[in-house]
């Protein structure tokens, strides 16, 4: 069952004589877990912009191809319809909170769209909950640190209950223990609720074993797309230049040595009992 | 810049702080307009003096005392403008008591606005603005603005470290070098506020701003008896503040 | 060389940023200062060209006490290269806004032409001379601020998350970029939470967390000590997390490169299976 369907996108930029996408096909289906990967430039912002409507209405510029999200095209739909379907949640924790309190945070998608207020605050409940911050329901924007205010942007956007979340590079000012709670806290809404995430990340060591597919984008188009062991194994990857998780690495650098693990591991753990195993011999 | 702790909005719960926004902001505007009933310093000084018993169940006393001395600069000026003015009268005793009177009418409208704004949180200022049935974008233009406030005022800390450690020193030359000194600070400052309402708009297209005509709202100010209680006693002061300006000789100090 | 003694510092709101902390840094070092948001790492490179004075103790920048000088004067010495370089890009061209600096510090004309030339070349923005610095990607900015600094060659340099946002490569290039200042004899201060970073960079590590120095040492023992790092926030390298489970096999305990962490392995493996 696919939630976004994407043919033949090319996209030029308002004032740009090049096009930032070139003839993107791609099928996401529900509830998959996506990683968007590629150098800095590849277009993979400007893509991910395209599932919720910013692109084309927006940003303006000239959209070719469709872009179908969860049966709608984002041509003939505006953002404020298409964000019920697809939740974002941008790369800077500041600028996408807008209001005095958490709660009223994670309210105000649904007092956009106009919903009782019963309903208002079941929904707001049920999105603290699932982002475990419950705690910090009075608390002003200005007093949670960075990783609490992505949460709270998690939770805004989890409160409209879209089927797909959208995260661009969510964790970029946050540290390593925090940009893993986020990554959890994702997690949890892919398996459990069964929303389809696309996240957009550089941090792959940490993200890549939640994911379930990766798509590696270069200059404006998808050059790799599939499951994380077998991307980011291959040759293309490691020329393209993204940052191949170490746990992979590691793989490869045995494999040259002649050292054959038994698959390719993602996780520290499945590292270290592969090693086990080696040794066993 | 001291005069604005004063109108900060402090946090804490006393039933001055529980009061509807929109009846605390009519007791101020009450006050203001009977403070301009009155020439005599002898009303003023009971007006001004009645407002102490709020101040001090709200618990704001400390930020109230920091607006009154920013404004008293402000104050002192009118004390001696009237003076001046006043110099000519034969009735200079009563110049003075004139002038102070005067001095003391603006430091009432200071206070009872400035204790408005401690015992207000923002949003339900906010709240109130919208259900006096005030365009949604104002509302919520008003209350981003508010919340960005600690905000922008960090980042401008900021970009005045990055340019001091780049060898800008804003103390030194004379006034145009001066002037000329707070372009690095006011175009990274600008660039930014640009930058930051772009990511604003484009979270809020995302959070489905503007889907329905009408929006619904989690809270909404609802007046208690106590609220009601509140605007019947202010009013019925005010009458008789009237009464008392109409029929009554008030008695005339002179200093 | 820069002395931190015992300093205290509280912010004009109350917060309590730094709490006796005590650090001392050689010409020519190479050091990274890492722990959780709100540690107080940037709080504390700012004292050391003067923004901030400590509320107790003291800070020394070669001899000098902080006190004792104006922010000027220390960045002349202590060039500080803030996170978000659209902080303080405000020029007409990127020539202009590496020349700021040096004009600042009273630099006379040809000898500010001669080091434009030269920021231009050593960050790769030659063919952008003139064009406006808002018109550049975000990794170009960043490396003009980086130029607009490294100008007037401090001999200090510190550089404050300089890894936020940049992809794999462009790290490649930073960290190869810092190496060759450092071997320029240049001190170099890097303060990130950037964990594979600072492994394959193998400086010397300072771990701080709320306004506390806690660790301070060679990279090799700080970033593999797990109790200390997730304390504050961080992981270990994942090729530590991978030695750590392993622990039981008398594999070295210290490793954080995955260079050397393949060739125990493969010895171990290969030793393993010759038996």
């Amino acid at each position: 069952m696919s939630v976004i369907k994407v043919s033949n996108l090319t996209y030029t930029y308002l004032g740009s004589e090049k096009p930032t996408l070139k003839e993107i096909n791609l099928v996401i289906d529900k509830g998959e877990f996506v990683i968007l990967t590629g150098p800095s430039g590849c277009g993979k912002t400007t893509f991910c912009r395209c599932f919720n409507g910013l692109i084309p209405h927006f940003y303006g510029g000239d959209l070719k191809g469709d872009v179908v999200v969860s049966g709608l095209a984002v041509r003939d739909h505006p953002t404020s319809e298409l964000s019920q379907y697809v939740g974002f949640v941008f790369q800077n924790p500041e600028n996408q909170l807008f209001a005095l309190s958490v709660e009223k945070d994670v309210a105000f998608g649904l007092e956009n769209l106009g919903l009782q207020r019963d309903e208002i605050r079941r929904r707001v409940e049920w999105a603290l909950d699932m982002t475990e911050i419950t705690h910090l329901r009075e608390s002003a924007p200005y007093e949670l640190s960075g990783g609490q205010q992505q949460r709270v942007a998690i939770a805004s956007v989890l409160a409209m209950q879209p089927e797909v979340i959208v995260l661009d590079e969510p964790t970029s000012f946050l540290d390593p223990l925090s940009a893993k709670k986020i990554f959890e806290v994702v997690s949890r809404l892919n398996t459990e609720l069964k929303i389809t995430i696309i996240l957009v990340e550089h941090r792959l060591d940490l993200a890549v074993m939640y994911a379930n597919r990766v798509i590696v984008m270069d200059g404006g188009r998808i050059i790799l797309s599939g499951h994380p062991r077998e991307v980011f194994n291959s040759e293309k990857a490691y020329l393209t230049g993204v940052g191949i998780p170490k746990t992979i690495r590691l793989f490869q650098l045995l494999r040259e040595d002649g050292i054959e693990l038994a698959y390719v591991p993602i996780t520290p753990d499945e590292t270290a009992q592969l090693i086990r195993e080696a040794l066993k011999l | 810049m001291r005069v604005f702790e004063g109108l900060k909005f402090k946090r804490a719960s006393t039933p001055i702080h529980k009061l509807d926004p929109r009846v605390k902001f009519f007791v101020s505007c009450i006050i203001f307009i009977t403070a301009i009933l009155f020439n005599e310093l002898l009303p003023l000084l009971i007006l001004f003096f009645a407002q102490l018993p709020l101040i001090l169940i709200a618990r704001v006393h400390r930020e109230w005392m920091q607006s009154l001395k920013g404004a008293s600069i402000f104050a002192v000026m009118i004390f001696i403008m009237n003076l001046i003015v006043g110099y000519t009268s034969p009735t200079f005793g009563y110049t003075i008591s004139y002038s102070l009177a005067m001095a003391i009418r603006f430091l009432v409208l200071v206070a009872s606005f400035s204790c408005f704004f401690l015992t207000t949180s923002p949003d339900d200022l906010g709240l109130a603005l919208e259900q006096s049935h005030i365009p949604y974008e104002f509302c919520f233009a008003f209350t981003t603005a508010v919340r960005f406030v600690p905000v922008l005022a960090n980042e401008a800390q900021t970009i005045v470290d990055a340019q001091r450690s780049r060898g800008l020193e804003l103390e030194k030359g004379n006034f145009i070098k001066r002037v000329r000194n707070y372009i690095p600070i006011l175009i990274p400052l600008i660039v930014g506020a640009i930058r930051r309402s772009l990511e604003l708009a484009e979270a809020m297209e995302s959070r489905a701003f503007g889907a329905k005509k009408t929006r619904t709202s989690l809270y909404s100010l609802r007046m208690k008896s106590i609220d009601y209680f509140v605007v019947i006693i202010t009013l019925a002061l005010f009458l008789l503040a009237v009464y008392i300006r109409m029929a009554v000789a008030i008695p005339r100090i002179e200093i | 060389m820069i002395k931190v003694e015992n300093v205290y510092f509280t912010y004009p709101n109350g917060v309590e940023a730094l709490r006796g902390v005590t650090v001392r840094i050689e010409d020519g070092e190479f050091v990274t200062i890492m722990g959780e948001n709100g540690a107080g790492k940037t709080t504390l490179v700012k004292h050391f060209n003067g923004l901030l004075k400590p509320t107790r103790g003291r800070v020394e920048v070669d001899g000098i006490d902080t006190r004792d000088a104006s922010v000027a004067e220390l960045s002349r010495k202590v060039g500080l290269v803030f996170q978000n370089s659209d902080h303080q890009l405000f020029s007409e061209t990127v020539e202009e806004e590496i020349a700021f600096g040096l004009r600042n510090f009273g630099f006379d004309a040809p000898t500010i032409s001669k080091r434009v030339e030269w920021a231009l070349n050593l960050l790769d923005l030659v063919e952008y001379r003139k064009s406006s610095p808002f018109m550049l990607s975000g990794g170009e900015r960043k490396r003009l601020a980086l130029a607009s600094v490294l100008a007037w060659d401090p001999k200090i340099i510190v550089l404050d998350e300089p890894t936020i946002g940049q992809d794999y490569q462009q790290k490649v290039k930073l960290r190869e970029f810092i190496t060759q200042l450092n071997a320029q004899k240049r001190t170099v201060i890097v303060v990130t939470h950037d964990v594979e970073f600072v492994a394959e960079c193998r400086p010397r590590v300072i771990l701080m967390s709320h306004g506390e120095v806690v660790a301070d040492g060679p990279a090799p023992r700080i970033l593999t000590d797990y109790d200390t790092m997730t304390k504050v926030s961080l992981l270990p390298p994942q090729v530590t997390q991978i030695f750590l489970r392993l622990s039981d096999l008398n594999l070295p305990s210290n490793i954080i490169d995955i260079y050397e962490a393949k060739q125990l392995l493969s010895a171990r493996i290969c030793k393993a299976g010759s038996k």
